[in-house]
């Protein structure tokens, strides 16, 4: 029964990671509907990696362990690489980068609200860069596998199918490729990648869009309670549609639409999961408009004129970097000053 | 006649090379080819080799000349010594061990512009005897060549699982057994990020914080015994 403004106690991070966390699950629900429950283990063995380094971390820094590891932190970045990666990424995979994402991007820059980068992102970056092959191995939507054969093949690398019966490329991916071969996506948007399944909604890049569209409620739920700013995700999504709408508009043979765009790829996750990063992010509120912008901008530069078919993390990255600077330059007024604030 | 060089002070030049101004991790001095060629043991080695034996014959030219160089002229003079000395190293490893010099590539000429080396001239050799400005060119080079080594060896065992490849370059054919295959080759292990650029920078700084911890705990260890005076300290 709070009614006037009282000064009130920021909300504990345990309790701002929780909620983080349950506006994954919508996500992850639709990720086992559609991939099986291959993703679980991949979310297992990140949880479970993290934790682990970062117990060894806060140790060797003679930081007390119990409150640091019970924040959730640590379980919110394992989860976000977990989901960036393909759902049957032999385990190696998941555990390396989780490893590097706590112990370098993380405690190596000073842990908790010291690390200039993203370190999901790192995480990512490090495994795209180092293993292309495999992360570009996705297995098709409703691939005929039960849990056991994922569970084998995420441990053995054994499958009863050749990989390649039930592989097949993301719809970014297939789209970069026939641009590459055939100079225009033409009639790829009938193929069966693209079609939404028996959810039926052809608007949607296949039956990928539909686990964008649960993240985007996540996403909304996480605005509903405060834990997100509106900036940084609504700059980014307008700015990446703007883009692309207008490429559209002039080539629509060649450039894909502006709800490809949003619905593919790590675009929903990135824009309310990833970006809003506190710590890796700027804090100002127009800080936030132009960072959300600019890396919707890097994203679509990079996914149509770049090598890889996907770039958020990369986006992210480099945009971590001018972060500060953003910040610099966007101090907003002191309440009772006059100009500008120092 | 007074010696030429004391026992101390040789011995404080050699350690101030190979370990306190070490140029590699302490003065983080030409970091260009550091970074770029210690994607190996072998190629590190040779480019802090070939980088020693300039600093060496640098070392010992500058500081023979050192009293007739005008002060206003000095740099562009050191720079003609350096790179005369790099030409010829450069043509030696281009007849001797020429699939290395294929490798090495550009960044032979370069040890010319390699700050470590015009560093030693202008702040040591151009102010002592010849004799410890050959000791400390050589000293620093090969404190330079350890650090290669190390961030050779590290790169090459986390990027791809052996030590010594490409060692053929360097001893022709026969060498090619002489690599050490850590993990079996055919695993097929590679882990990409070691062996490009950001694997350079991870390991470098790696390197400079193991570096930093022997030192503090050396300095605590010490801390009951009298401090040392310390001798030549010159930095860039």
């Amino acid at each position: 029964m709070i009614t006037s403004p009282f000064l009130t106690k920021p909300t504990p991070l345990q309790v701002v990671m929780t909620k983080v966390l349950l506006a994954l699950l919508p996500g992850i629900a639709v990720y086992v509907y559609v991939f099986g429950a291959g993703i679980l283990i991949q979310l297992l063995l990140a949880t479970l990696t993290a934790l682990g380094v970062e117990a060894a971390c806060l140790k060797l820094r003679n930081f007390p362990i119990k409150p640091f590891i019970t924040d959730g932190s640590a379980i919110v970045t394992a989860w976000l690489l977990a989901l960036s990666l393909p759902p049957l990424a032999p385990w190696w995979m998941i555990v390396l980068a989780t490893a590097i994402a706590i112990g370098l991007a993380k405690h190596l820059y000073g842990g908790l609200g010291q690390n200039t980068f993203n370190p999901a992102m790192v995480g990512f970056a490090v495994l795209m860069v180092s293993f292309p092959a495999q992360m570009s191995r996705w297995a098709a939507p409703q691939a005929e596998l039960d849990a056991l054969a994922q569970l084998t093949y995420i441990f053995t690398g054994h499958l009863a199918v050749p990989f390649d019966a039930i592989a097949s490329a993301t719809p970014l991916d297939t789209v970069k490729t026939t641009i590459l071969q055939h100079g225009g996506i033409g009639e790829l948007f009938a193929a069966p990648l693209f079609q939404a399944g028996q959810f039926g909604a052809g608007w949607l890049p296949g039956m990928m869009g539909w686990i964008a569209l649960a993240y985007l409620a996540g996403g909304v739920y996480l605005f509903a309670s405060k834990i997100i700013p509106w900036q940084t995700p609504l700059s980014f999504l307008v700015s990446l549609a703007a883009l692309a709408g207008a490429l559209h508009l002039v080539d629509p043979a060649r450039f894909t639409s502006p709800l490809f765009h949003l619905f593919s790829g790590a675009a929903m996750l990135g824009a309310f999961f990833i970006i809003t990063d506190p710590v890796s992010g700027p804090t100002t509120p127009r800080g936030r408009l132009i960072y959300g912008a600019l890396i919707g901008v890097l994203v679509y530069v990079i996914r149509v004129f770049g090598g890889y078919p996907d770039g958020v993390a990369f986006a992210v990255l480099i945009m971590n970097l001018a972060a500060p600077f953003i910040d610099q330059y966007t101090q907003p007024k002191v309440f009772g000053r006059k100009g500008k604030a120092a | 006649m007074d010696k030429l060089i004391d026992r101390g002070e040789a011995k404080a030049i050699v350690h101030n090379g190979l370990w306190k101004q070490n140029a590699g991790i302490v003065q983080i001095l030409g970091m260009c080819p550091v970074l770029v060629m210690s994607n190996n043991i072998i190629n590190g080695v040779s480019l802090g080799l070939a980088t020693s034996l300039v600093m060496l014959i640098s070392g010992m030219a500058v500081a023979a000349i050192r009293r007739f160089v005008p002060n206003e002229l000095r740099t562009p003079i050191f720079i003609l010594i350096i790179a005369a000395l790099v030409t010829m190293v450069d043509l030696a490893m281009n007849a001797y061990v020429h699939g290395l010099y294929v490798v090495l590539g550009i960044f032979i000429p370069l040890i010319t512009t390699n700050c470590i080396v015009l560093a030693r001239a202008e702040a040591f050799a151009s102010k002592n005897g010849v004799l410890q400005s050959g000791l400390d060119g050589l000293f620093m080079g090969l404190g330079l060549t350890g650090v290669l080594a190390v961030l050779g060896a590290m790169r090459e065992l986390v990027g791809q699982g052996t030590l010594l490849s490409s060692i053929d370059l360097l001893f022709g054919p026969q060498a090619k057994d002489w690599v050490i295959h850590v993990i079996p080759a055919d695993a097929h292990y590679q882990f990409l990020l070691a062996m490009l650029p950001p694997g350079a920078f991870i390991g470098l700084g790696f390197l400079v914080a193991g570096k930093l911890a022997l030192d503090r705990r050396a300095e605590a260890r010490a801390k009951a015994a009298p401090p040392q005076p310390a001798s030549e300290t010159a930095t860039v």
